[in-house]
C-alpha cells in the first residue's frame, strides 16, 4: 500500500499535538506494511522516524521556530490565491504552502501514482488537491483541528482559512475526523455530508512514555508545596484562546478561595502568556500560578508526574491527547465538554469550559477529598491504554483498501 | 543676606538584578542576583560599565571643579547597594567617593541602604534600613547625614513628620506645580506639621533639561551651553529666588547621557559660568536648608515622587503584578528577621529595592520608553516571574532551614 502523507511537523520539530500524531499514526501504518512518502515544509534530521520516506519540500530550518509558519498560526494567513503569492517569499504561510504545493506536484511525478493521498489539516490540503488532480488517486483529508477550534469561541477565524478548509473538504474522498466534536463541525459549519466523515479518535504511544522514573527533583518548590498538603493542579498546553486557559485561572482563583491549599502549574508558552500572568495578579493567586515556560523531556514530563490533577481547559478542542499523557502519569482529569477526549474517557470529571463555578467545585471536591481522587485515578488508567495507534492504522489501511475494491469493481 | 545658590544633588545607586530565575531553580539554588551572562542582569557587567562611562570620569570632573572653584559644592546619596557592588568590583570608585566627601564641601544624604519603598509597607524596616545606610556612610566616609532623601523622592506630610522627628535637617522632595500651585521651588519651605526641618523642591524644567533633554537633537535648544543654561537659572530666580535645586541620578552623566553629547564639559563650563558672577554660589543640601528661612509651609498629604508624568508611585506600584511582589515580599518580613540568618536577610532585603516593581511596570505609555530602556528583562512579566520565583525560594530557605512559615 503506497501512500503518499502530507503533514506539516513531526518530532522532534513540533509546535504541539499535531506532529505527535502524524509521528504514530504513519509509524503504526508502517507496522501494517503501508509504504509512506512523508512530505514536510521544511527540512531537519528525524531520529526514530527511519520507518518512511520523509521528503522536504523546501530548504528551510524547522518550521515552529519562525512564529508565523508554524502548525497553529493561520491566523497570519493573508492571501488566498496561491497563483498570487510570491513563489520566493519564504517568510509567510503561503508563500511557503506555494513552494509545498508545487514540490508535490514534481514529486508524484516522480514517485507515481500511490493508493491514496492523506493530507493533515488546512496546512496541506492545497497539496492533496493539487496531487489527487495530478494523479487521480483518492484523497483522504484528515482533520486534526479546524479554523472555527484555533479561534476558539471569540472570533469566526480566518475567512480565507476557512475557504481552504472549505474546498479540501468539499474535494476529498473520504475525510477523517479526530472526535464527533470536530465531525460535527464539519457538518454544520461547512455543510459537509455526515457519511463522507469517519471519526478516528487519536490514541496514545505508551512505548514512547515507559522507563520512566520519575525522581521528584525537577519542580523541587512545588513537590515541597505538596508535602505541606497542597494538591497540584497542571496543564501542559499553548497558551492561546483556543485552550480556555483564562477561565481555568479564573475557575481556579475561585477554588481557592474555598480550599487554599491548591496551586495551579501552567506549563507552556504562547500569545497569551502575558495576559494569564496579570489575570494571575488581578485575582490575587499569582503566588500560586506557576509558569513554567516551554518545556521538553524531563521538565515536559514531570509537569504531568507533579500533578494531582490534570485541566483541560479547551474552549474547542478537537481530541486533546495531553488528557490521555495525564492519565498515564497517574493524575484524576477534569475535561471540558469541548474537548474531543472526553468521548473516550468515562472516569473524568466534565464542565463546560465557560463554568467556572462548576470548575471550581470539581478543583475543591477532588483536594478535599482522597477518596474522589484515587478513584478518578484509578479508573481512568483502566481506559486510557485502550486507545492505541495500531488501532487507528487498522482503520485506516481499511479505509485505503476500499478506495481500491472500488477502483476493481 | 545670602547668596542665591544653585544645590546640585546627585543620586548614585545600582540595583542588584534578579538573573533569569525559573521555577526550576527555585528551592534548588538559593543565588538570585549572579547572573554571569553578557546580559544587562549581570550586576558586575553592568558596575564596570557605568563605573568606565560614569562614576570615573565624572568623579574625576567633580575632583577637579571642587579644586578650581572654592565655593563650589554638591550634595551625593549613595546607595548601600551600590556601595556593597563598588566594594566587590570597583574599590577605586569608593576611593573617588571618599576623597570628593574628605574636601568638606560635598554632603552625604541619608535614605535607605536598600533604596527601597518600605516607608509604605513597614516604618520597623524602614527605620532599620534608614540606619544601615547610616553605618554603611560612618563605615566608609566617616561622615553623619544630616538631611534626607526618600527612594524616588517618594514624599508625604508623614514621612517629613518622621524625618523632623529623627532630627534631619532637610528633606529633599519633588516640586511638583499642581501641588505648590502658587509657590515656586526657588525657595525653602517647612513641611507641614513640622518643627526644625526644612523642605528643599526639586525644579524639574531645569533638572530635566540636563537628565531628559541635553541629548535630545530634536530639541529646540539642542545643543545647549552652559551660558544659556546659567542664564536660564538666573532668569528662573528672578529678582527674589534663593535656590535652584537641581536633582538627578548621578550617572545622567556619562551613562544616561552618554559622554560624546559633550555633558561633562558642559557641566564643567556651567559650574565656571554660574560662579562668574559674585552674587552666585553653591550650597550643599543642609546648607542651603540652614541658609534661608522657611517660606511658606507645604503639605502633601499625597505620596510624591520624581517619576513619570503623574509623579506618583504607579511606575512601582501601579499594576497588580507590582502590588502582589510587594504584598508578598514584605508579609515575609516577621520570618525573616526572626530567622536571624544573615545571608538570607540580607537577600531578602535586595529584594526590597526598588527597581525590582519598576522593571514589572506595564505603563506603556510615553514613560514606558524610560521604563523599556532601564530594564534587563525580556518584558515585565518575566520580571515578575523571576521576582516571584526568588520570592517563593527565600520562603523555602526560611521553611528548610528555620522551620518558620510555610509555603
Amino acid at each position: 500500500m503506497k501512500i503518499l502523507m502530507l503533514g506539516w511537523e513531526l518530532p522532534p520539530h513540533n509546535s504541539g499535538g499535531l506532529g505527535v500524531a502524524c509521528y504514530h499514526m504513519s509509524k503504526a501504518l508502517a507496522d501494517e506494511g503501508a509504504s509512506i512518502d512523508f512530505v514536510l515544509p521544511y527540512d531537519a534530521e528525524h531520529p526514530g522516524a527511519e520507518y518512511m520516506n520523509i521528503h522536504a519540500a523546501t530548504r528551510l530550518e524547522p518550521i515552529h521556530k519562525f512564529g508565523m509558519l508554524g502548525a497553529y498560526d493561520s491566523k497570519y494567513v493573508e492571501e488566498h490565491d496561491l497563483d498570487k503569492v510570491d513563489l520566493k517569499d519564504l517568510q509567510t504561510m503561503r508563500g511557503v504552502q506555494k513552494r509545498y504545493v508545487n514540490y508535490v506536484g514534481r514529486l508524484v511525478k516522480r514517485l507515481g501514482k500511490p493508493d491514496a493521498i492523506h493530507a493533515h489539516d488546512w496546512l496541506t490540503m492545497e497539496a492533496g488537491m493539487k496531487a489527487k488532480e495530478l494523479t487521480d488517486a483518492p484523497l483522504i483529508v484528515h482533520v486534526h483541528a479546524t479554523e472555527f477550534d484555533r479561534a476558539g469561541t471569540f472570533g469566526s477565524g480566518n475567512p480565507i482559512v476557512h475557504e481552504i478548509e472549505y474546498n479540501g473538504l468539499m474535494m476529498a474522498d473520504r475525510i477523517i475526523a479526530v472526535s464527533n466534536i470536530t465531525k460535527s463541525i464539519i457538518v454544520h459549519k461547512y455543510g459537509i455530508p455526515a457519511d463522507k466523515i469517519e471519526v478516528m479518535h487519536n490514541a496514545i504511544d505508551l512505548p514512547t512514555l515507559g522507563n520512566y522514573e520519575y525522581d521528584r527533583r525537577t519542580y523541587r518548590y512545588i513537590e515541597a508545596m505538596k508535602n505541606e498538603g497542597y494538591t497540584v493542579i497542571s496543564t501542559v498546553t499553548r497558551f492561546t484562546v483556543q485552550k480556555g486557559l483564562v477561565q481555568l485561572i479564573q475557575g481556579f482563583a475561585k477554588a481557592v478561595s474555598k480550599y487554599d491549599r491548591m496551586l495551579l502549574v501552567l506549563a507552556g508558552d504562547g500569545e497569551q502568556r502575558d495576559e494569564l500572568i496579570e489575570l494571575a495578579s488581578d485575582l490575587g493567586v499569582s503566588d500560586k500560578v506557576f509558569f513554567t515556560g516551554f518545556v521538553r523531556g524531563k521538565q515536559w514530563r514531570d509537569a504531568y508526574n507533579i500533578a494531582d490533577v490534570f485541566v483541560m481547559s479547551s474552549v474547542s478542542e478537537p481530541f486533546g491527547l495531553t488528557a490521555l499523557e495525564a492519565a498515564h502519569h497517574d493524575t484524576a482529569l477534569i475535561v471540558s465538554n469541548q474537548s474531543g477526549v472526553s468521548e473516550v474517557l468515562k472516569h473524568i470529571l466534565r464542565y463546560d469550559f465557560w463554568d467556572t463555578e462548576r470548575l471550581a467545585d470539581q478543583l475543591v471536591g477532588i483536594a478535599a477529598s482522597p477518596a474522589l481522587s484515587h478513584s478518578l485515578k484509578a479508573n481512568v488508567k483502566t481506559e486510557y491504554a485502550n486507545l492505541t495507534w495500531s488501532d487507528v492504522a487498522r482503520r485506516c489501511m481499511q479505509l485505503y483498501r476500499s478506495f481500491k475494491i472500488g477502483a476493481t469493481a | 543676606m545670602s547668596k542665591r545658590g544653585v544645590v546640585v544633588y546627585l543620586h548614585v545607586h545600582q540595583p542588584w538584578r534578579i538573573k533569569n530565575y525559573s521555577i526550576f531553580d527555585t528551592a534548588v539554588d538559593h543565588s538570585y542576583f549572579n547572573d554571569n551572562s553578557e546580559t544587562d542582569r549581570n550586576n558586575e557587567k553592568i558596575l564596570h560599565k557605568v563605573a568606565d562611562k560614569s562614576y570615573r570620569p565624572m568623579n574625576a570632573l567633580l575632583g577637579k571643579l571642587l579644586d578650581t572653584y572654592p565655593d563650589f559644592k554638591f550634595s551625593l546619596s549613595i546607595t548601600g547597594t551600590l556601595l556593597e557592588q563598588a566594594e566587590q568590583w570597583t574599590p577605586d570608585v569608593i576611593e573617588n567617593f571618599r576623597s570628593l566627601v574628605n574636601t568638606g564641601r560635598v554632603e552625604l544624604v541619608a535614605e535607605t541602604y536598600y533604596h527601597s519603598l518600605a516607608f509604605f509597607y513597614s516604618r520597623e524596616e524602614f527605620e532599620r534600613q534608614v540606619d544601615a545606610h547610616a553605618g554603611k556612610i560612618k563605615d566608609l566616609f566617616g561622615v553623619e547625614p544630616t538631611a534626607f532623601r526618600n527612594t524616588e523622592l517618594a514624599y508625604n506630610d508623614d514621612l517629613a513628620r518622621w524625618a523632623d522627628s529623627r532630627g534631619y535637617k532637610a528633606i529633599l522632595a519633588e516640586g511638583w506645580d499642581p501641588i505648590l500651585s502658587w509657590r515656586s521651588s526657588n525657595f525653602v519651605y517647612r513641611p507641614a506639621g513640622t518643627q526644625n526641618i526644612k523642605l528643599l523642591l526639586k525644579n524639574y524644567r531645569l533638572s530635566d533639561d540636563l537628565a531628559f533633554r541635553f541629548s535630545n537633537k530634536a530639541w529646540e535648544h539642542y545643543p545647549l551651553h552652559a551660558d544659556k543654561y546659567s542664564g536660564w537659572i538666573d532668569a528662573a530666580l528672578g529678582e527674589r529666588g534663593e535656590v535652584m535645586n537641581l536633582f538627578m541620578d548621578y550617572e545622567t552623566f556619562g551613562e544616561n547621557v552618554w559622554e560624546d553629547t559633550g555633558i561633562f564639559e558642559f557641566f564643567s563650563n556651567f559650574v565656571g559660568q554660574w560662579l562668574s558672577q559674585d552674587d552666585h554660589t553653591f550650597y550643599t543640601v543642609t546648607e542651603a536648608a540652614e541658609a534661608f528661612e522657611a517660606a511658606d509651609e507645604v503639605s502633601m498629604p499625597n505620596t510624591v515622587t520624581w517619576a513619570d508624568s503623574e509623579r506618583d508611585l504607579t511606575a512601582w506600584l501601579g499594576n497588580s503584578m507590582q502590588q502582589e511582589a510587594m504584598r508578598y515580599l514584605y508579609d515575609l518580613e516577621g520570618d525573616v528577621m526572626r530567622s536571624g540568618d544573615e545571608p538570607l536577610i540580607a537577600d531578602w532585603r535586595k529584594l526590597t529595592t526598588s527597581d525590582h516593581p519598576y522593571y514589572m511596570c506595564t505603563k506603556w505609555s510615553h514613560d514606558g520608553d524610560v521604563h523599556a530602556y532601564f530594564s534587563p528583562y525580556d518584558s515585565p512579566y518575566d520580571a515578575f516571574l523571576y521576582y516571584m520565583n526568588a520570592l517563593r525560594d527565600v520562603r523555602y530557605r526560611l521553611m528548610e532551614h528555620h522551620h518558620h512559615g510555610g509555603l
